[in-house]
């Protein structure tokens, strides 16, 4: 499995090509923050930009938060969004530990499936496809982690 | 599309209320400049002052802004301070993308605020805050500081304006997003004068797409075509400054207040030596995978002991021209620290460049002393520059409020009118001849960017008055088109007619889609009428000597054909922007 990660973020023009593609094809919308990559200045352009995105966790916050199985647990990080499950109530955002998760203002979540659409149309190359990575005790379903 | 009227939102900063509006006329003006010019219409006043608490502050986007790449500007248009006529002026950073996503096609401020006021509107708020606390805050700062007053990160646009605004100056900026400007013609001033230190919007709304496959696919193209392209290529490469040497090696680069036209030092401050120096990264408008904005740097040590710090500074070449090379200073470092101040005080760096090379020329003649300049103004001297910005920006004496007030009000007091460099307001960057003077002299916008002049100067040697007019005014309406969609005029070789007509059609506005030359040719009469009913006559416009005394690739400067040319343009001028018919009589 593969998933999407903004690896190269000093790259990054402030285009938000990538947020507006996101919209446009995976969520069918004209918009900037209804997508599952959003981009903002880290405090002032002056100090450049930071992608909003999922990264993909194993297990999910957002997925245990969810109670009506709206997001479930996607092979090798991230979630699965069935939109007809969701009764709009915001925890999958609040549970999210990088704030990858955009609610609108009627609570109806957007976050990235990893499906690398946004990709082509980052013109710095910031955005990747990369491999899961090795998770550290094997297998992602292998829950009892010896910290 | 969204809709095919216009929705409007005006806000009194009198009463602290707003009200949305709603506006056909979509198929006569497209938007941008064009329905700016009819908001002025409905809520300007032609015959009362600039600072008329009254008079509106407009910005205006266009039937595309959002849906394609680089349709990423806005429009700004008011009575200007500079020279009390309606204006306008264009800026991309978010806030075309901002007013898109807050559901607006125009923001139209009216009224003025007791207190330094800063205004928050988005789809779903409006908010006035007092922020008399922010009085004489630079537009860095004040920038920081509105960061941390609203909502919205990522998603907004932040305007505002710094001291020089505040003192009304007539030439102060409205700084937006930091490294993007309404620059011309006292956009700030505006916000001054009603008491406006900064304005967020909020885009955080969103919208249907259009239905069918043909929008997603026209989108590509279209991006494939602005990235992958040549065509673009001088804007994110080396940038704009670019044109530094070629401009140079046409003997049409403006130098010590255009005492010469090219100088062997240029190539100190060409866009390569920019790049290679001090750049420190690219950023774009919002909605621009283009990215022509090039942000240097600065490290300057502060104490001993190795103590440094270091600033951010973006540069392009009407900057590097009327700081570096109109002012003599060749070195990078120091035209960015020049820059850095003009950039804080908030003044439009090409007037504040133009403004001082002449007050140098002046002091070095006589025409003025110390006793006026307080500094010894010398040619590259940076340091003495930055002070005397601060002292602009302060209007620290009668010499200096005059200046800040425009190169001409001084010259009214002091003289010098000659070797002033004002072609409508200070110059833009282009010795290229004669086309070029008369298109910025008479221009609706006094700038470079009217029309081609400058492209028509180097590549035509013969003197032809009337294809040179026609040039002038066929160029002038193509550009209107893009300014109607406000799209970034960098874009204009690859949004063909053709092209703009198939996107409004992409995205449903196919009434629309039928010709933008007939609606644009409609706006370039609009605007001229506008313009007019503020007093502007194009036939008393004076090109000052010093234009006639330069040299350029082609030679020296052939006053006749100017000459020819300026009645000409003044003419054809007249023309379009006659009074309608219907008009006539009430007025
Ligand atoms: S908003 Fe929807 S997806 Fe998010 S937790 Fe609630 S039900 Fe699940
Ligand atoms: S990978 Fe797909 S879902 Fe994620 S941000 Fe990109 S386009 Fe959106
Ligand atoms: S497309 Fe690339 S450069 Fe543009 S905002 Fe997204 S990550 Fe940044």
């Amino acid at each position: 499995m593969k998933i999407m990660r903004a690896t190269r973020m000093e790259r990054c023009i402030g285009c938000h090509s990538c947020s507006l593609a996101c919209s446009r094809q995976v969520h069918k919308v004209l918009s900037w923050n209804k997508a599952g990559i959003r981009i903002a200045s880290s405090g002032g352009l002056s100090t450049g930009f930071e992608a909003r995105v999922c990264l993909a966790c194993d297990p999910a916050p957002c997925v245990a938060a969810c109670p009506t199985g709206a997001f479930s647990q996607r092979k090798g990080g991230g979630v699965i969004q069935k939109r007809n499950l969701c009764i709009r109530c915001g925890e999958c955002a609040k549970a999210c530990p990088v704030d990858a998760i955009f609610l609108d203002h009627q609570v109806n979540p957007y976050v990235c499936i990893h499906c690398g659409r946004c990709i082509p149309y980052c013109p710095h190359d910031c955005l990747e496809m990369v491999e899961v990575p090795e998770r550290r005790n094997g297998s992602n379903k292998d829950k009892e982690v010896a910290s | 599309m969204i809709r095919d009227y216009f929705r409007v939102m005006v806000v009194n900063l009198g009463t602290g209320k707003a009200n949305i509006v709603e506006r056909g006329g979509r198929n006569e003006v497209l938007g941008g400049t064009g329905l700016a010019a009819r908001l002025f219409q409905e809520f300007g006043h032609a015959d009362r002052p600039w600072n008329d608490p009254d008079q509106p502050m407009i910005l205006a986007i266009g039937p595309l802004t959002g849906y394609y790449p680089l349709m990423s500007k806005t429009c700004c248009s008011f009575k200007s301070p500079y020279h009390d006529q309606y204006a306008e002026s264009y800026a991309g950073g978010k806030s075309a993308l901002s007013l898109r996503f807050a559901d607006l096609d125009a923001l139209v401020i009216t009224g003025r605020a007791e207190r330094l006021t800063a205004l928050c509107v988005g789809s779903r708020r409006v908010e006035l805050k007092d922020v008399e606390y922010l009085r004489g805050f630079d537009a860095l700062s004040t920038g920081r500081a509105l960061r941390k007053m609203f909502p919205g990160s990522g998603r907004r646009s932040i305007l505002r304006i710094g001291p020089a605004a505040e003192k009304l100056s007539t030439y102060a900026c409205i700084n937006v997003d930091t490294y993007r400007h309404f620059g011309r013609l006292g956009g700030g001033t505006v916000m001054g004068v009603k008491n406006l230190k900064g304005i967020c919007i909020l885009g955080d709304r969103g919208f249907p797409l259009p239905e069918g496959k043909a929008y997603p696919k026209l989108y590509k193209h279209i991006f494939e075509q602005l990235t992958s392209t040549e065509m673009m290529s001088k804007y994110h490469g080396v940038g704009t400054a670019v044109n530094i040497s070629p401009l140079n090696g046409l003997k049409s680069l403006p130098w010590k207040n255009l005492q010469q036209t090219s100088s062997p030092h240029a190539e100190r401050i060409s866009g390569e030596t920019f790049a290679d120096e001090t750049l420190l990264r690219n950023a774009a408008c919002a909605g621009c995978p283009v990215g022509c904005i090039h942000v240097g740097f600065v490290r300057e040590q502060f104490q001993t002991n190795n103590q440094y710090l270091y600033r951010q500074v973006a540069y392009d070449y009407e900057p590097i021209f009327a700081v570096g090379g109109m002012l003599e200073i060749i070195e990078p470092g120091e035209v960015l620290r020049v820059l850095d101040v003009i950039e804080k005080e908030g003044f439009d760096c090409m007037s504040c460049g133009v403004a001082l090379a002449w007050a140098t020329e002046a002091l070095e003649r006589g025409d003025i002393s110390e006793d006026e300049t307080l500094l010894p103004l010398k040619w590259g001297d940076a340091e003495t520059y930055m002070k005397a910005v601060e002292l602009l920006s302060q209007q620290e004496n009668e010499f200096y409020s005059l200046l800040a007030r425009g190169t001409m009000r001084a010259v009214a007091r002091y003289g010098g009118g000659d070797y002033a460099c004002v072609l409508g307001q200070e110059m833009a960057g282009y010795a290229t001849g004669e086309v070029f003077f008369v298109s910025e002299a008479l221009g609706f916008r006094h700038a470079h960017l009217d029309a081609g002049g400058y492209s028509w100067d180097q590549k035509h040697e013969e003197k032809d008055v009337d294809a040179a007019l026609k040039f002038l005014v066929e160029d002038g309406r193509k550009r209107i088109i893009l300014n109607c969609m406000v799209g970034c005029l960098f874009s204009r070789g690859v949004y063909t007619e053709a092209l703009l007509d198939e996107a409004l059609e992409a995205v449903g506005y196919t009434d629309l889609a039928t010709g933008v030359d007939e609606i644009a040719f409609e706006v370039q009469k609009l605007r001229w009428r506008v313009r007019i009913s503020t007093g502007y006559d194009p036939r008393t416009v004076k090109i000052p000597k010093r234009y006639s005394e330069i040299t350029t690739w082609k030679g020296p400067l052939d006053t006749e054909y100017m000459e020819a040319l300026r009645q000409g343009f003044a003419q054809r001028i007249m023309e379009l922007g006659a009074p309608l018919p219907e008009d006539a009589p009430e007025k």
